[in-house]
């Protein structure tokens, strides 16, 4: 929601990714935070639709990929111009196509040459996806595990499908090598210093979006739908029509992210696609807590950063780690980070209105100011 | 010589589909970590392997069975604890389970690659396991492929006179379907649950000793079936044990028939695409039955 | 089939079944508009199923739903509610974490689509509904108070407020008085009764005393056949009925 708290959780955002950690971290960590904040859009994304519309999705990847890849066919394109790849048997064709003995471009690469076509594609093409996928399955009330497990096998069946058709996909390898954007190198320093800016600014504005969003009828709805799904039918809404919409929404977001992540970190490949990275997706917004717009956030920075660490440091206990991380968050934090910050915001609350009216109040009231403070947070 | 094939997978799907449909149809606990429970069996018995080739040679034609049932036990034990420490607080929300047990996998896993390492073993199979039957000249019959079969058949008998002859099977079935109901005439329904939840394990503890006959075993070997086990027991119904079995054949020869015509990873990826078609049209399985809801 | 321009609810030949089990078998029931209809019967008679049935939760395997003149089977269950049928479920069923204001906020019948949602505003006309129907339940002074903090008998009038925001023309209550002290009956009683005017009723429940005192007619369902109907004196002495519900 909007309002005070809203601006004051922006504004600790803001500081944090625009100031405090450009000026603490160099250049490759700083990117390392940028590739993070990408991942970071699919837990937005996921945080409307297992936070608020109670529908859980393993398959986010599909959708990080669809963008990722869109972006990245259009960069190859760009990397493959005739001088560049004169060496190869066919000129003009992205390399992996070459060493496949393809003699032309695939038909549905071409429209990738454009890049309005590219940025229209990073958008719609998830959201499309999604919509099939969702329609198909929504309108049937199929939800809960099997929508999960649903997902999880099409994510398998992207990822399959990418890997084994090297010479249209760039199978296991992924599509590499890229080199610049419209003549400007995002290879450079300087590059990455404004990609990792573009990338914040992107999402502060999509969370304010989501936070309207989800300050209005369509939030309540969505609390309602979560808890209530039959009442909600039964006043007349389309249950089926909404979580179409959110998870086509989720769906777009998380392709806005795979698309930065392709042009921060240079490539895509099917291991962003599959099934684990996409249950990872889920860890983050677990943690963070899936309520909570800000929560994704923290939680995407705060699990990969983890990662990282763990991976430099102790590579063997990371899976230990991460096990764990996901039985604790299920059994003991279910509502994650924001859980224990709003449990924290309540206990300061009510502890200070203890001490300030102390004598005077009876202590029904306390509750009553605590849920009402809640209701604000949201 | 491609059917037989098909066969075997057949059979390590179907026993790892019981096993999960037990749980997942029976109880709506989403258990991710199956296949996890799979490998633990196999590795029980390829330790049974090292052990009694390196100590005790004179055991070695009947090691094999006896790794079986320890295979059996050894996962339905690891179940138990499972079942203790983490799914008894999960049960009325299967999504949270889902979770929980998909992390519960990622610490099975690196604890077989911490222990055993990250290369693929095998145990070493008995004599008689070896070879094939060769009724004509030009048929070829695995004999370890025919053993996994006649394992399935038995197993796959023996669950379905337990659930449905057993007073034991009664009690399972009455929790399910009412649980207030049978607390009150007096079932125990918590131990109902636990043991309901380690029998599923201790099938997949079997599934692995199984699928040592047809393959190594490394330390992901268990999240290479869980996705296709899923996909079996929510395509055949969860509630039908005849619908476990069509759907395993079929998904299992589908896939076999799919590799021979296409290349590669691309049979599956057919498969896959038609499982999910049918699953979307029909989200409740090709058996389920209309039941008031 | 021909269509009964007088009655507001008409169901015909309705049956369902479950794997053989025929829940509801033939069903024949007309209902006028301002009538008050109760169902009651044993359990198991079908009462709940028939409700399931109008709403569109369930689907029949063979019959006919008509509901001014308009065909409700087939129809998806929130176009069947924008056609102005409300239900009430069995356990109250309203939005826990959201305010008694908010609960019947969001059923308001506008912006009941996607877009209709994210654009919708509470404008002065849906404040002056809600604060008039919260008169009409008891619950005025309730406003700001959570779903859940309210008592059972509350949860029962808020889920009826919500229903009335929808201005249906058929309202169906499932066991409405459950769980209500006498004095909450006493005030459902009264509210039933204003309600009931330029719409028909329809409510399955148990409790006879209920009954008698708000229906206009009554029907006896056992095991999916209507098996007595009239007013309350008249099935009250009719000996299928006593036979059936073991001299209740």
């Amino acid at each position: 929601m909007g309002g005070k708290s809203g601006l004051i959780n922006l504004a600790i955002l803001a500081a944090l990714l625009l100031l405090v950690l450009p000026l603490s971290l160099d250049i490759f960590r700083l990117n390392l935070v940028g590739k993070y904040l990408t991942f970071a859009f699919v837990a937005m994304g996921l945080v409307l639709l297992w936070g608020k519309a109670g529908v859980l999705s393993l398959g986010q990847g599909i959708f990080f990929g669809l963008g990722g890849y869109c972006m990245a066919m259009f960069l190859k394109l760009e990397a493959s111009d005739p001088v560049s790849t004169k060496i190869q048997s066919t000129p003009g064709i992205p390399d992996f196509m070459d060493w496949n003995q393809l003699t032309h471009l695939p038909a549905f690469w071409i429209p990738f040459r454009s890049l309005p076509f590219t940025l229209f594609a990073v958008v719609a093409l998830p959201a499309l996806v999604a919509l099939v996928v969702g329609y198909a399955m929504f309108k049937r009330r199929v939800g809960g595990v099997y929508f999960a497990v649903i997902t999880q096998a099409l994510a398998l069946l992207l990822s399959l499908g990418i890997d084994g058709n090297q010479g249209l996909t760039g199978g296991r390898n992924g599509i590499t090598d890229l080199r610049t954007l419209l003549g400007w190198d995002i290879r450079t320093k300087s590059a990455q210093y404004i990609l990792y800016f573009i990338t914040c600014i992107f999402l502060m504005l999509l969370i304010l979006a989501g936070q309207w969003m989800l300050s209005g009828k369509m939030g309540k709805l969505l609390d309602a739908m979560r808890e209530r799904e039959d009442r909600v039918r039964f006043s007349g809404y389309d249950v089926s029509a909404m979580k179409v919409f959110i998870f086509c929404l989720a769906a777009a977001l998380s392709g806005i992210g795979g698309a930065l992540f392709v042009l921060q970190v240079g490539f895509i490949s099917p291991s962003l696609v599959g099934i684990v990275p996409s249950i990872e997706m889920v860890i983050f917004v677990a943690v963070g807590g899936r309520g909570s717009l800000y929560g994704a956030i923290y939680g995407a920075l705060l699990v990969n950063t983890a990662k990282s660490l763990f991976s430099e440091s102790f590579p063997q206990l990371w899976l230990f780690f991460m096990g764990g991380l996901f039985i604790a968050v299920v059994m003991l934090f279910p509502d994650g980070l924001a859980g224990v910050y709003d449990l924290g915001k309540r206990k300061a609350g009510s502890l200070l209105e203890k001490f300030r009216d102390r004598p005077r109040r009876p202590p029904e009231i306390t509750p009553l100011i605590g849920s009402v403070c809640e209701q604000e947070k949201s | 010589m491609q059917g037989f094939s098909g066969l075997s997978l057949f059979s390590v799907l179907l026993l790892m589909a019981l096993g999960l449909a037990i749980i997942f149809g029976q109880m709506g606990v989403v258990n991710l970590a199956h296949g996890e429970f799979m490998a633990l069996g196999a590795y029980v018995v390829y330790l049974c392997s090292e052990v009694v080739h390196a100590h005790f040679p004179a055991l070695v034609p009947f090691y094999f069975i006896i790794a079986i049932f320890l295979a059996f036990c050894a996962a339905g034990l690891v179940g138990l604890f499972v079942e203790w420490s983490m799914i008894r607080f999960l049960y009325r929300r299967p999504l949270d389970t889902l979770l929980a047990t998909w992390g519960l996998s990622l610490i099975m896993q690196q604890t077989f690659r911490s222990v055993f390492g990250a290369r693929e073993v095998t145990p070493q199979p008995p004599e008689w396991l070896m070879g094939s039957f060769k009724p004509t000249d030009s048929i070829d019959i695995p004999i370890n492929g025919v053993f996994v079969m006649a394992l399935t058949l038995c197993l796959t008998a023996g669950v379905w006179l337990f659930m449905y002859r057993s007073r034991t099977g009664l009690h399972m079935r009455a929790t399910v379907q009412n649980r207030t109901m049978s607390g009150a005439v007096g079932i125990n329904t918590k131990m109902v649950d636990r043991f309901t939840f380690c029998l599923g394990c201790g099938i997949a503890g079997v599934a692995g000793a199984a699928f040592t006959t047809i393959g190594s075993t490394g330390p992901d070997s268990g999240s290479r079936y869980i996705v296709d086990t899923f996909l079996v027991v929510v395509f055949g119904g969860t509630t039908s044990l005849l619908g476990t079995i069509a759907s395993a054949f079929g998904i299992a020869q589908g896939q076999s028939i799919a590799g021979f015509f296409l290349e590669g990873t691309m049979g599956k990826v057919a498969i896959l695409s038609a499982i999910i078609v049918v699953l979307m049209i029909r989200p409740k399985g090709l058996f389920a039955s209309k039941v008031r809801s | 089939m021909s269509s009964n321009t007088s009655f507001q609810l008409a169901l015909e030949d309705l049956t369902v079944s479950f794997d053989g089990f025929k829940a509801v078998d033939g069903l024949n029931l007309y209902i006028e508009k301002d009538e008050l209809r109760v169902i009651i019967g044993p359990n198991g008679a079908g009462k709940t199923t028939v409700l399931d049935l109008i709403c569109g939760k369930t689907k029949p395997t063979e019959g006919s739903v008509k509901f001014n003149n308009r065909e409700l089977v087939g129809m998806p269950e929130h176009q069947i509610v924008r056609a102005g049928v409300g239900r009430k479920f069995q356990t109250p069923s309203i939005y826990e974490n959201l305010t008694v204001y908010e609960n019947l906020e969001v059923s308001f019948p506008r912006g009941r689509g996607v877009f209709g949602c994210l654009a919708f505003t509470s404008t002065p006309d849906v404040t002056e509904r809600i604060r008039s129907v919260a008169d009409e339940i008891y619950l005025k002074e309730h406003l700001e108070v959570e779903g859940a903090a309210l008592s059972h008998g509350q949860k029962q009038w808020l889920e009826i407020g919500m229903l009335l925001m929808q201005e249906p023309q058929l309202i169906m209550l499932d066991e409405p008085v459950a769980g209500m002290s006498p004095a909450e009956r006493e005030k459902t009683a009264e509210l039933l009764g204003r309600i009931s005017k330029g719409r028909c009723i329809l409510i399955v429940e148990h409790d006879m005393e209920f009954v008698s005192r708000i229906a206009h007619k009554v029907t006896v369902l056992h095991l999916g056949k209507i098996i007595a109907e009239g007013s309350m004196e008249k099935i009250q002495n009719d000996p299928k009925v006593i036979e059936v519900y073991l001299g209740h």
